[in-house]
């Protein structure tokens, strides 16, 4: 095995690992935000009370998030220095503005938050909360805004074999940073949410802690409601940038091998690089052109017009689009369904829907897996798009068996990490709210 | 001055503030974790105040290196690349560690009985990391082996050189010395006492390998010891070591705290006097250094990061200090 490929792996498994947590803070910084508003409003214990309970939460996975966070900080120079050699100039700015500006922000004021409920004013620890959900989101624009250059790089110039910044905004605003942002912040609120309505749905049905249980469900189920359709937007947004700017990535997302004018959307399919073929090609008509340029007989792109070597390995590609896209539909359904209980006022009596709520709570972050997976395995070969390849972008001195016993390493430390996660969230749950707010654990 | 040269200039100093301010205040919490089983031995009262002292801090603490290493990225990228992948093993102990530590805290809060295992890994994930800072900054100094492609030809062994070895206690001494005066700052009883009990200890060690470093600079790299930024800085450290025991010697705990700060930043102060402008010496011949000339982004990227630091910094700064006092005074233990 190579090293880039094992580098590649190492990638994906602590960027993978590391992006379960900070898109369920997003969301848990959400609500938490909103139940620290309405207690300033309404000075009621409850609301303060469900709050603290949220970030007992908050803390245990914001913990795991920045252990594994900075690994991924260090790995642009330990297994990727040609990449950092040659982009560095305009990739690094990000990376550092993210501690400066927003970084630092949430993980001072996290303190105040786990730590400071009695020593600050209620109104310094409204601005707490406050400003570590404010900082959380900044940090993720500015890793989307790292990111989303290597998608759609702009506002450089290539001198003497390195990129060389040429316009910060246009770097750091480029074609795909809003729509990638948006499509992620959302991404996190409905993980987040569903995360507590799905604690919240568990109470009811055990009938216990009822009191706690009934608003986290309703607030949660509220914000994945809203998250669940305004995805629909975030995410058309963001596939009309990808079929313009990215138009391999999208015929990979559809499995279209022939350019044609008037593309299905693509539902089902098996596509298989050696035939040149999506076998159990299941497509809604016209679907695709509408989507993408408002023009049923509009020409989207296929496969066969971009070299074989330039194309990203489809059939990952594809199926992690299709999985990301299906469980979609599937909020969306789940958030009509919700819509409807709410308004009868059954919420709390539907133990089908209850349950459904809970078994779902991986859900949102599987999907933010699929998606992140489409869009960094769509982007291949390269890891700056038309840039810079992925083969050329690894370290040259780090020996292959170096790499090997990292990833070993990271195997190991990341599953004894995840179990103690698991157990420790459940305790908390199992204890219930009024136990664990009691205490301060130490 | 030509523009640019300005900016690497002040990019050198940038980041040398953002490592000195790491080493500062990570470095009491890495202190404090180094020192965990010696201070509290496995009584899990004791352990659960140092651990709160530092609770609502030591994460914003973590973030000056992960700014300064982000700053390196962006400013040296060229720096960067070089000692990350040439320090590959070393680096990922440093991560190991880093992981350890970073949730033991949390898990320790949370873990009903055996609290004590998460008190075992934040001293292994708090101790690794403290020394090997060390080593890698030893190693930049004394000079690794270099192609013309600015690439690390060495291999996990050549870090480990008596030179750097030594600066990697000397590092771990000045972090324990962060710990220990932290601690006495922020306890009192029991801990308070066995902390003063142990101060005197690592001072001791602290000033000596000092010296011993001192000594073998001289043997090492006498040419580039000798220069008079580097003298001030050695000056500054010596007064504030004076002061350090002066302090420590009349329980005078914030302003012993802060000696060792001052102390610590002063050896930020020599490697910077003796490095610049170098980033990273190269073992066989200077025309191979990688240099704050021939590693740094370029105007531009450089220019924005100084707009982004001269916003972001002072903000930081004074968010930070308001924390701090937030949760000043003493942890008392719970009965």
């Amino acid at each position: 095995m190579d090293a880039v490929f094992l580098s590649r792996i190492q990638f994906a498994l602590t960027a993978g690992f590391h992006f379960i947590f900070p898109p369920l803070t997003f969301g848990l910084g959400l609500i938490i935000l909103i139940y620290e508003t309405l207690y300033i409003k309404t000075d009621k214990e409850l609301y303060k009370n469900i709050s603290k309970f949220i970030i007992k939460i908050f803390a245990l996975v914001f913990a795991i998030g920045v252990a594994t966070g900075i690994v991924l900080e260090f790995s642009f120079g330990t297994n990727w220095s040609s990449y950092s050699r040659m982009v560095g100039d305009i990739f690094g700015a990000p990376l550092a503005a993210e501690g400066v500006l927003a970084f630092f922000l949430e993980s001072v004021f996290i303190g105040v938050l786990i730590f400071g409920r009695d020593k600050v004013s209620k109104k310094v620890y409204w601005l707490s909360a406050f400003l570590v959900f404010f900082g959380s989101h900044l940090s993720g624009l500015w890793i989307i805004i790292a990111n989303s250059w290597m998608q759609t790089p702009a506002g450089f110039a290539i001198e003497g074999g390195r990129a060389v910044l040429k316009d910060f905004m246009a770097a750091a605003v480029n074609y795909s940073t809003a729509q990638r942002y948006l499509h992620t912040v959302v991404g996190g609120w409905m993980s987040g949410s569903l995360f507590l309505a799905g604690i919240g749905s568990w109470y009811i049905l055990k009938k216990r802690d009822l009191e706690y249980a009934k608003p986290i469900l309703k607030v949660s189920l509220i914000v994945f409601i809203i998250g669940s359709f305004l995805q629909f937007g975030t995410g058309h947004l963001h596939a009309v940038q990808v079929a313009k700017t990215q138009p391999a990535k999208m015929a990979s997302f559809e499995g279209l091998w022939e350019s044609v004018e008037g593309a299905g959307l693509s539902v089902f399919g098996i596509p298989d690089e050696d035939e040149k073929t999506t076998y159990g090609d299941m497509r809604i008509p016209y679907l695709l052109s509408i989507m993408i340029y408002g023009d049923p007989n509009a020409k989207v792109h296929g496969l066969n017009e971009f070299p074989k070597e330039l194309r990203p390995p489809l059939f990952i590609t594809f199926q992690t689009y299709h999985v990301m896209i299906g469980l979609g539909g599937l909020f969306a359904l789940m958030s009509l369904i919700g819509i409807l209980l709410l308004v009868r006022k059954k919420l709390f009596e539907s133990d089908w829907y209850l349950k459904i709520l809970l078994f779902a709570i991986p859900l949102p972050l599987i999907s933010n897996e699929m998606g992140w997976m489409a869009a960094e395995i769509g982007r291949q070969p390269w890891a700056v798009y038309n840039v810079l390849k992925t083969a050329d972008a690894a370290s040259v001195v780090v020996p292959a068996w170096q790499i090997l016993a990292t990833i070993i390493m990271f195997t190991v430390l990341y599953a004894i990490l995840f179990l103690f996660f698991m157990k420790f969230l459940l305790a908390l749950i199992k204890k219930g709210p009024e136990k664990v707010i009691a205490t301060d654990g130490y | 001055m030509d523009t640019l040269v300005f900016l690497q200039i002040i990019w050198f100093v940038l980041i040398g503030i953002l490592f000195a301010g790491y080493a500062v205040l990570d470095g009491f919490d890495l202190g404090i974790g180094s020192l965990l089983p010696f201070l509290t031995g496995t009584d899990e009262k004791k352990t659960a105040v140092l651990f709160k002292s530092i609770g609502p801090v030591w994460d914003g603490n973590e973030v000056w290196l992960i700014t300064a290493g982000g700053a390196l990225f962006a400013a040296f990228p060229h720096a960067y690349a070089t000692v990350f992948s040439g320090f590959y093993l070393a680096l990922m102990l440093v991560l190991a560690g880093l992981i350890l530590r970073a949730v033991s805290n949390e898990f320790f809060s949370l873990e009903p009985e055996n609290k004590g295992i998460w008190a075992k890994t934040f001293f292994i994930g708090s101790l690794i990391p403290s020394i090997l800072f060390g080593v890698a900054l030893g190693n930049v100094i004394l000079g690794i082996p270099l192609d013309p492609k600015m690439e690390f030809t060495g291999s996990f062994f050549t870090l480990l050189r008596p030179f750097p070895l030594v600066l990697g206690v000397l590092g771990l001494s000045a972090i324990l010395m962060q710990g220990i005066t932290y601690t006495m700052l922020k306890t009192d009883g029991e801990i308070n006492e066995t902390a003063a009990g142990l101060s005197g200890k690592i001072y001791y060690l602290y000033a000596s390998l000092f010296f011993v470093s001192l000594i073998l600079s001289f043997i090492f790299i006498p040419d580039r010891i000798s220069n008079i930024p580097a003298w001030i800085a050695t000056v500054v450290f010596a007064v504030s070591m004076t002061a350090l025991k002066y302090f420590l010697k009349s329980k005078n705990e914030m302003k012993a705290f802060l000696s060792s700060s001052l102390a610590f930043i002063s050896l930020w102060g020599i490697a910077g006097a003796i490095q610049f402008p170098v980033l990273v010496n190269s073992i066989d011949s200077n025309s191979l250094d990688i240099t704050i000339y021939n590693a740094s982004s370029g105007r531009l990227t450089l220019s924005v990061m100084l707009g982004i630091a001269l916003i972001g910094m002072p903000l930081v700064i004074a968010y930070s200090i308001y924390v701090y006092r937030v949760f000043k005074g003493k942890i008392k233990m719970t009965a």
